[in-house]
């Protein structure tokens, strides 16, 4: 960032931590961006005319008679058009080789949407994945993580679900990615002559950890240009929010704020929903929805991250290897898609909701009875009916490997219930059962 | 003169200033940067350097910067026109900001100042009135709204002129009450009073009893909650705690309802918005939304107007209470507000309590939930506000302190359980850990055997031991297997299960089963305990299994008929035939 005329330079640094420093300045708003040797920096306290600094990449190396600039405002975006097809770092520079992109300036980290002009999601995502769109079926405007382990492959779901997804514009926000899965992504985006559509802010691995703070913000700020200003659909894909989480408990140390769970910060659920509630349906017709990534440690879900994400969120997407099938699939357990009642049989055919509630039913069922025979219980008829109709469920619907729409969903479904069950066994309003039990059976 | 104060410091929305005259703990004041007023409230006072929380963004807030003292706290106004609004946490009316996003330092009067009311004198010149006295009445989407004397108003005042019936604006005067010193004050139909503040214009808070209706099952057959009652839901997400809030909303036998969302998602109030209209209130026929105030604050606004939004709602119910009307409170979550108290408290480097809370959380839990009830006013009618808090227990652990502190002054508790809502069994309300203190009230024993019949509460008792029993057997079976009880085990378990599927699990989503009225809960619990009071014959539990398994369906089809239409009459004939093949001699 090139120092401009007339503007104060200040050289003596009074504290440094390993991510902040402390000056005294004046005339200094909070929030503000500054340099420190060229670092880029930004206010978290002031007090009095001391002015504390979080220096993002860290304050290595930074001496006592440092150059502060400070530049007067918040940290902030060029938007056009322009931005669609590249790949940038975290302040929004491209990393792509490409020229800098011309725009109008905006501040990231903006103003909330007003609730009362929200519109209610209404639009179903198509992603072909039964695990997805029959049992949590998204919608657009929609906030939904992905809760995996770091050795499912949740990237590659993601990148599937986003392809598949008639959606005019795919930014991606990669928040400690390792390097091969950025490539992965870019070469995916780019083979599939997405690049048309696809816009990316990355923080690998090898950059500064703090630095992954801005990365939502940037994120988000260009998908409300498009969904606002161009009335585009946007999904933005925000992975991973854990290393997010972690670099606001590096900060929140380095502070000295109080942890609380987890050594997570105490405003740990507010910094989380204020990037999650950035998803929503405008009334002009634009919409953001976001589909993240939680890592979870060995499964836990009562850990402070996934947590209180899942109190945000709209619902989160589980991924199991079953070992009956030996594939991935959607687990129909412990996934969730909240909004899925908008679309569920209003888009969708009538008979989803209770087709999605009956065969969920009997997977449950199933679980009971592979219990029983794993404690050497004698089964029942029923008991191997229900097993029999686990695996082929599985395999034809739960995998993330089906690419089927959804009334080929409910008639593969009914097609299974009718295989493996009496009516009375299914729970079904008679109605239903009257109209589509007979064709499949 | 107003005192003036200049920022010295900025931590995030806690702002330092240092101050020219005296400020009071919890007054408001309005710091100017950048063109925008920015609301904040003293937390804090340390001689001349005061702590304020800041209800809006401080982004590139100075020091120097400027602020003015209002002499008040935070408050609300209450007038009639707040029916069907929607309002933010410091009770801003949302739909009166233009443009899509919220901006800084918008702030909206919450009330409509020209609409005309037909207004109806109550008094007389001559009478004696004191705070929070009838004086008049208008009627608002067809509830009865009273005007009162103010509730500030301190002593005996005598009426000195009432309007006379006609339209007036909420800003006219309609009355003028003179005190024993010749003291004149002209009263208009505007309140004002600080959230933080409880009401007490009321003679007596008596205990309460009369059965609050829901419409869901496994609340009023089994935990009910009753008129001027508290209870909270706390459970882990996923469970269904917005959506039994919802449905409790929708169908509630209330006269206002109110819903306080309090840093939750936006698009569960836009769910609001969007059906509220469109829905029918199940006991007037007429809007649902016509009886319905909405305080959100969601998840993506100011923290510390979060924590204000509750007392918001909480203030403006105690006005409707001192009407005489039945009033609903919902806050969703109660949680979100406790972590507003703890990202406050560690800004002032407090010492914290447990998991970073504040010390004095559970007083504070306490103390609001006191301000519900069910209250006698000073004219002998009664009034009430009822109050229901979620709770979001972080990692779905009751034993952390937002869950334990609120257990101990809510007096019903619906703990939803992670294990139901796995197997879809909703409302995933634990039957067994869950509990109602009223129901344990001799006043409500007699409220209730008038309103249903007086073995009701003895038919609901055996219900939940039934499922109880039903729990231990599953366990035994579950280790001894299917074989290793008798069939008798299989018997009771399956009674359990009719239970649960029958009476508890109720599909909020399904037009008719979503709302069961007092009556035909009656008839399903007493169709579900004559078929547990019915000995059978099997050969083995397989029989037993697929018997109750056609049984459970035919109640679930009576369930998602209407009452007592042919179809519905036509499954309880099947069902008495089904039950008739293995009934023992």
């Amino acid at each position: 960032m090139a120092t401009e005329a007339f503007q104060k330079i200040y050289t003596k640094i009074t504290s440094i931590t390993k991510a902040t420093c402390s000056l005294k300045a004046t005339g200094v708003g909070y929030d503000e961006l500054a340099t420190v040797n060229g670092k880029l920096a930004q206010v978290v306290k002031i007090m009095g005319d001391e002015v504390t600094l979080q220096v993002f990449e860290g304050t290595g190396g930074i001496p006592t008679d440092a150059e502060v600039v400070f530049m007067g405002k918040s940290p902030s975006l060029k938007v056009s058009d322009q931005l669609t097809g590249r790949f940038f770092n975290a302040y929004g520079d491209p990393i792509d080789g490409g020229p800098v992109v011309e725009g109008h300036e905006v501040e990231i980290g903006g103003p909330s949407v007003n609730p009362v002009r929200r519109k209610q999601p209404s639009e179903l995502i198509a992603t072909g994945i039964a695990g997805i769109d029959l049992n949590n079926t998204l919608v657009t405007g929609q906030k939904i993580p992905f809760f995996a382990d770091p050795d499912q492959p949740y990237n590659q779901v993601m990148a599937n679900v986003a392809m598949r997804a008639q959606t005019d514009k795919i930014i991606l926000g990669g928040m400690g990615m390792t390097n091969d899965d950025y490539l992965y992504f870019k070469n995916l985006f780019s083979n599939a002559g997405a690049l048309d559509r696809i816009i990316c802010f990355m923080n690998t691995t090898e950059d500064p950890a703090v630095e992954r703070l801005l990365i939502p913000d940037m994120a988000l700020t260009a998908a409300e240009y498009f969904a606002v200003e161009k009335n585009q659909s946007v999904l933005v894909l925000l992975t991973d929010m854990t290393m997010y989480a972690d670099a606001l408990s590096i900060v929140s140390n380095r502070m000295d704020q109080i942890p609380s769970k987890d050594s997570m910060p105490g405003s740990l659920y507010s910094d989380l929903a204020k990037i999650y509630e950035k998803a929503v349906q405008f009334p002009a017709g634009g919409s953001i929805t976001i589909i993240a990534v939680t890592t979870l440690s060995g499964g836990d879900i009562t850990h402070a991250v996934p947590d209180n994400t899942g109190y945000i969120t709209e619902g989160q997407l589980f991924l199991r290897r079953d070992s009956d099938i030996g594939k991935v699939i959607v687990d129909p357990f412990r996934s969730l898609s909240r909004l899925k009642q908008l679309v569920a049989g209003k888009k969708t055919r009538k008979d989803h909701p209770q087709v999605m509630n009956a065969a969920v039913r009997l997977y449950a069922d199933a679980a009971n009875a592979k219990t029983k025979q794993e404690n050497g219980f004698d089964l029942t008829d029923y008991d191997r009916r229900t097993l029999s109709f686990a695996k082929d469920y599985s395999d034809k619907l739960l995998a993330i490997d089906v690419n089927l729409n959804t009334t080929e969903m409910l008639d593969v479904t009914w097609g299974l219930f009718a295989k493996y069950f009496k009516p009375e066994e299914v729970n079904i309003r008679q109605e239903l059962v009257d109209t589509y039990w007979k064709v499949n059976a | 003169m107003a005192t003036k104060g200049k920022v010295t410091g900025v931590i995030a929305n806690m702002v330092l200033l240092a101050v020219d005259g005296p400020v009071a703990q919890n007054e408001i004041c309005y710091i100017s940067t950048g063109g925008d007023r920015l609301m904040a409230e003293v937390i804090k006072i340390n001689g001349a350097k005061v702590y304020v929380q800041v209800f809006e963004s401080t982004r590139r807030l100075k020091i120097g910067e400027e602020a003015v003292f209002t002499g008040h706290m935070l408050e609300v106004s209450l007038a009639p026109g707040m029916l069907s609004k929607n309002y933010d946490g410091l009770q801003n009316d949302l739909d009166k900001m233009e443009g899509v996003f919220l901006k800084r330092g918008d702030y909206t009067n919450p009330l409509d100042e020209d609409k005309l009311w037909a207004f109806e004198p109550i008094v007389k010149a001559g009478d004696k009135v004191d705070a929070a006295a009838w004086l008049g009445k208008v009627e608002e989407n067809n509830q009865p709204l009273k005007i009162m004397a103010p509730f500030s108003l301190e002593g005996e005042w005598t009426v000195k002129s009432i309007a006379a019936a006609g339209e007036y604006k909420i800003t006219d005067t309609i009355a003028v009450l003179v005190n024993a010193e010749g003291e004149e004050k002209n009263i208009n139909m505007i309140q004002k009073w600080p959230v933080r503040v409880a009401m007490s214009n009321y003679k007596e808070k008596p205990r309460p009893f009369k059965l609050l209706e829901t419409g869901v099952r496994t609340i009023d057959t089994l935990n009910p909650i009753v008129e001027g009652g508290t209870g909270f839901i706390p459970g882990p997400f996923g469970t269904g705690k917005t959506v039994l809030q919802h449905a409790i909303s929708k169908q509630a036998e209330a006269d206002i309802v109110i819903i306080a969302a309090c840093g939750e998602r936006a698009n569960e109030v836009v769910e609001i918005f969007t059906e509220f209209p469109e829905l029918i209130d199940p006991h007037t026929g007429r809007k649902l939304m016509e009886r319905t105030i909405i305080i959100a604050n969601t998840s993506n606004m100011p923290v510390a107007a979060r924590e204000a939004s509750v007392y918001t709602a909480m203030t403006i119910a105690e006005y409707y209470r001192a009407m005489g009307l039945r009033v609903l409170l919902m806050a969703d979550s109660t949680s979100r507000w406790a972590q507003a108290l703890r990202e406050m408290s560690n800004r002032m480097e407090e010492l914290p309590g447990p998991d970073a809370f504040p010390m004095d959380i559970s007083a504070i839990i306490a103390n609001f939930y006191s301000r519900a009830g069910y209250v006698i006013l000073n004219n002998d009618k009664a009034g009430s506000i009822t109050f229901i808090g979620t709770v979001s227990p972080a990692g779905g652990n009751l034993k952390e302190p937002v869950t334990e502190n609120t257990k101990k002054v809510a007096r019903c508790f619906y703990a939803l359980e992670q294990d139901r809502a796995d197997k879809k069994r909703y409302p995933a309300v634990n039957p067994i850990d869950s509990y109602s203190k009223y129901i344990e009230y001799p006043e409500f024993d007699e409220y209730i055997s008038k309103l249903i019949n007086d073995s009701w509460l003895e038919k609901v008792n055996e219900a939940k031991t039934r499922l109880l029993r039903g729990k231990e057997i599953a366990e035994q079976i579950n280790i001894l297997g299917d074989d290793g009880v008798p069939v008798e085990y299989h018997v009771t378990f399956w009674k359990s299960e009719l239970i649960d599927f029958v009476v508890l699990q109720q599909d909020a989503f399904d037009e008719i089963d979503a709302v069961t009225p007092l009556e035909r809960q009656e008839q399903i619990l007493n169709l579900v305990m004559d078929i547990c009071h019915t000995k059978f014959k099997f050969e083995n539990f397989l029989e037993v299994t697929e018997f109750f398994k056609k049984v459970i369906n035919l109640c679930k089809q009576m369930n998602y008929s209407e009452y007592k239409s042919d179809k519905f009459n036509d499954y309880i004939a099947q069902l008495q035939e089904l039950i008739a093949t293995k009934k023992s001699a």
